[in-house]
């Protein structure tokens, strides 16, 4: 590997740099006396969790600190021949940018130009860095997309973004980034937004490229499984200091700092789980039978319906007490819209039986009593809380919407309810900003256990907070279930996470379960195509793991949209061990 | 990281903390400041009136006949007519405050529901409340307050309604883009997760983010208001002369700008100062409200 053999060659020499953010105390340091060396043809990771101030590094090297909030207080980034790019003005960064440094972000939908076909942002790249002649533009551009791996490349030149996968659009980032053939990629967190297998994909093509062109990669991440696998060496920060810096097997091999440590203790890992109590399977607390959900498209001058998205296609599960079932797939495979139906957030066909009561054609009053028994915590804490409200009204909520408080009691319950959740009832008359994500997501659960629900959805509802914070929350559900037998349908797209909080396991492709059994049994023995090659993706913490290449995906991509009258083919499942249920292939590819 | 709580000593809310911090801050102080005192001036006119303000005096115009500039006389200078306008401005007070607070009053009102019931719903309910107001949208607003106004005879209350009716509708749909987008936010969705009323996520969960918006269009819409009375009074269909109004004194008196300045500018100020204070007033009171920015001043 590059930058492992013969003497490092610096391109990149952070040395004492502070960066400064404007607030209403004056101002507050984000990054405080970094220093790092980026070695020719290396990757270098970032890696911290949220506030430590990895993103603002990766800004400050870019020029791109938001103005006029932000500045560089001290310190210097030089790069190799001596050009220094702190105090530079925006009009000289431009020669650095792109040239030099290029930089790829989280959001590829976001920072592309959604009305300039994937040809005219590469070409004007090209131009405005006078990278190439006009006439060769073109012919540059289908070269840089066949670096990256575009399928079709010639094609893609005239789609727009929104015509691509996510993944597609983060390698034409890439082609952008690289097309001047700068020294140094900084990737904030390239990866976060992508589906596993995409993330594999992507992370595979950015060693090859690395392989091919020796460029110097600065990688910022939170995931530490990343970090095991990209990295040569990494730096770990925290509140904007530099933690350890370390070769990445020395860090994870013997972490120096505590912090370190704690941080890779809190990654959840893929078959490292505790064994969980067995529950009592006499009854279900949950029993979803032939679940259909479809939305309409719309189309065509009378704009009638043209199409239907299949997002959910006749899915049937039970839930017992006490127990939880994962709902796993990737990005559009109806998981979610599942939780929604169960809540009567959309509309949907077939049975849904909480606790014995059916919840098929029951109007919304009819449905409000068998809602006390159904709650949801969902993703992102921030967005499910209201800004305006005490936190303490809105854990109350619930209890006064379904009358079941009122005055003293109400209180009590609510304090009662705080206490719960591991915050103090003194924290009931504050607002949602003044909490930190973590215990915002336990004020949600909070209000989800004010009802004393039997079975709470839960969509995504670590996926947004730090591993260490999301350990703590993962905790605190198993705690809430162990002494209350909650039942928990746990929605997520992570593997590791499900492995530590599942009983059992349901795989979802294109709105249909293609697999499901025991956490073992699905995990540690997938029978199902599908399930075998999200697995294979999964990075694992372990820079000493070598992770085969992804499994190839079988068949083709498929799409949930089917016009009016027509449905996917339903999977026929079948029991190849006791409660180990595996899709047959649909019958129109069966060989 | 739990950020610092605002330093403010008493971590209450209601309408006391409110009413506190408007009176403490300098913007919204100044702008109560002027409110009051031409609420003053509106409610005890006949008192303060230093002059009969549709009184045509001789020895208020010069001996050319044409109106007299500021004096110690005549603190504002006098019109065409001779008849005193710092007399006029304080009896136009009335009409325009009425005017302003009623007329935007019910814009306000009617704009917001219109925008909030269509945004929130959607549907068919929705289209046939936007169409609608995109047609008066469409639609001359000033030929609309003509036409409204020659069927009703005019009346301050019928002026006021007519521009209520006209000016409704840039807040509906400024409030109705407002509500579609927070309809779909994630809190929204938990409160119909809940269970809760429609009613209630309405009133308790939306209305309060619209507030920001309520706020500053109300109080943007308080001088055009004013000045829509004024053209309204000037085609003979708003409030009928002799009662002044600032408007109406504008526009009798605007072919005189370069002769008497001081007709137009008298007026002109008291619109901007009514608008200024309403606009800090609401500056501030949106401030307060938004308990994000508690204490950042």
């Amino acid at each position: 590997m590059p930058g492992r053999a013969g003497t490092p060659r610096p391109v990149l020499t952070v040395e004492g740099l502070t960066i400064q953010v404007a607030t209403p105390d004056g101002a507050k340091p984000v990054v405080e006396d970094l220093g790092f060396t980026l070695n020719r043809g290396e990757t270098l990771c970032l890696a911290g969790e949220s506030g430590s101030g990895k993103s603002m590094t990766a800004l400050a090297i870019m020029g791109l600190l938001p103005q006029p909030m932000a500045r560089i207080a001290r310190g210097s980034i030089r790069l190799a021949d001596g050009t220094e790019l702190a105090g530079r003005s925006e009009r000289n960064f431009r020669d650095i940018r792109a040239n030099r440094i290029s930089m790829i972000f989280q959001e590829p939908m976001t920072s592309l130009n959604p009305v300039m076909t994937v040809g005219r942002q590469l070409t004007e790249v090209l131009l405005e860095h006078r990278a190439c002649p006009r006439a060769e533009a073109r012919a540059r551009a289908l070269d840089l997309l066949r670096d990256v791996q575009i399928t079709d490349a010639e094609k893609r030149l005239a789609q727009y973004p929104h015509e691509l996968s996510g993944g597609m659009r983060q390698r034409v980032m890439i082609a952008i980034a690289l097309a001047c053939n700068p020294e140094i990629l900084i990737a904030d967190e390239p990866t976060t937004a992508l589906d596993v297998t995409v993330q594999a994909e992507v992370l595979e093509l950015i060693r090859a490229l690395q392989r091919e062109h020796g460029t110097t990669v600065l990688m910022i991440t939170h995931d530490m499984g990343v970090v095991a696998e990209m990295a040569d060496r990494v730096v770990v920060m925290r509140n904007g200091r530099q933690e350890e810096a370390a070769p990445v097997r020395t860090l994870f091999a013997a972490p120096k700092t505590s912090y370190a440590r704690e941080l890779l203790d809190a990654v959840p890992r893929l078959g490292r789980s505790l064994a969980r109590p067995a529950p009592d399977r006499t009854r279900d607390v949950v029993d979803v039978a032939d679940l259909t959900v479809r939305f309409p498209m719309r189309g065509g001058v009378l704009n009638r319906i043209t199409a239907q998205v299949h997002a959910v296609e006749g899915v049937s599960f039970r839930i017992s007490p006490g127990e939880t079932l994962a709902l796993v797939g990737e990005s559009g495979c109806g998981k979610s819209t599942i939780g929604k139906a169960l809540l009567g957030l959309v509309p949907w066909e077939g049975s849904i039986r909480v606790d014995g009561h059916q919840m098929a054609g029951l109007s919304p009053k009819g449905l409000k009593p068998i809602r006390r028994n159904i709650q949801m915590v969902f993703q992102d804490p921030g967005a499910s809380l209201d800004a305006r409200m005490t936190v303490g009204r809105q854990v109350a909520e619930p209890l006064q919407v379904h009358g079941l408080a009122s005055g003293s009691e109400l209180q009590d319950r609510v304090a009662w309810l705080f206490r719960r959740v591991g915050l103090t009832p003194d924290q009931i008359d504050r607002y949602p900003h003044e909490f930190s994500g973590g215990q915002r997501q336990r004020i949600c659960i909070a209000r989800a256990l004010a009802l004393r629900p039997r079975v709470i959805v839960a969509d995504e509802s670590v996926s947004a907070l730090d591993v260490s914070v999301q350990a703590q929350v993962l905790d605190l559900l198993r705690e809430l279930q162990q002494e209350e037998g909650l039942a928990y349908l746990f929605i997520s797209h992570d593997m590791a996470v499900i492995d530590q909080v599942a009983d059992r396991v349901a795989v979802m492709n294109l709105g249909q379960i293609v697999e499901t059994g025991s956490r073992e049994q699905v995990l540690r023995d997938p029978a199902h195509a599908y399930t075998r090659r999200l697995l294979s993706a999964v990075p694992v913490p372990d820079p000493e793991h070598v992770r085969p290449p992804v499994l190839p995906r079988e068949g083709e991509v498929g799409s949930p949209v089917w016009p009016l009258g027509q449905s996917p083919a339903r999977h026929e499942m079948h029991e190849i061990a006791p409660g180990h249920w595996v899709a047959r292939a649909p019958r129109s590819r069966a060989a | 990281m739990t950020e610092a709580v605002a330093s403010s000593p008493a971590h209450g809310r209601g309408t006391g903390r409110v009413l506190r911090d408007l009176v403490r801050r300098p913007r919204s102080a100044f702008g109560l400041t002027v409110i009051v005192t031409m609420l003053a001036a509106a409610i005890f006119a006949p008192w303060i009136m230093p002059y009969d303000p549709n009184d045509q005096m001789f020895d208020g115009l010069s001996l050319e006949g044409a109106p007299l500039p500021p004096s110690a006389e005549f603190w504002l200078g006098t019109d065409l007519l001779g008849r005193d306008l710092f007399s006029r401005l304080i009896l136009g007070a009335q009409t325009s405050l009425i005017i302003g607070v009623l007329a935007n009053g019910i814009a306000v009102v009617l704009g917001a529901t219109v925008g909030i019931t269509a945004g929130y719903f959607g549907g068919w309910i929705g289209g046939i409340l936007m169409r609608f107001t995109d047609l008066m949208m469409a639609f001359p607003a000033l030929l609309l307050a003509i036409v409204l106004a020659a069927i009703f005879k005019p009346s301050l209350l019928i002026v006021a309604m007519v521009i209520a009716m006209v000016n409704w509708v840039q807040m509906a749909r400024v409030i109705y883009t407002e509500t579609r987008s927070l309809a779909q936010r994630e809190f929204i969705e938990v409160q119909r997760a809940m269970g809760s009323s429609t009613f209630r996520i309405l009133g308790r969960h939306i209305l309060p983010h619209l507030v920001y918006s309520i706020i500053v269009f109300g109080t943007l819409g308080i001088s055009t208001t004013v000045l829509l009375e004024a053209t309204l009074s000037y085609l003979g269909v708003g409030v009928q002369p002799p009662t002044p109004s600032w408007g109406n004194i504008i526009f009798e008196n605007q072919t005189y700008f370069a002769t008497a300045p001081w007709l137009v500018f008298f007026p002109g100020l008291a619109i901007v100062l009514l608008a200024l204070a309403f606009n800090l007033l609401g500056d501030v009171l949106r401030d307060t409200l938004d308990p994000r920015l508690k204490g950042r001043h």
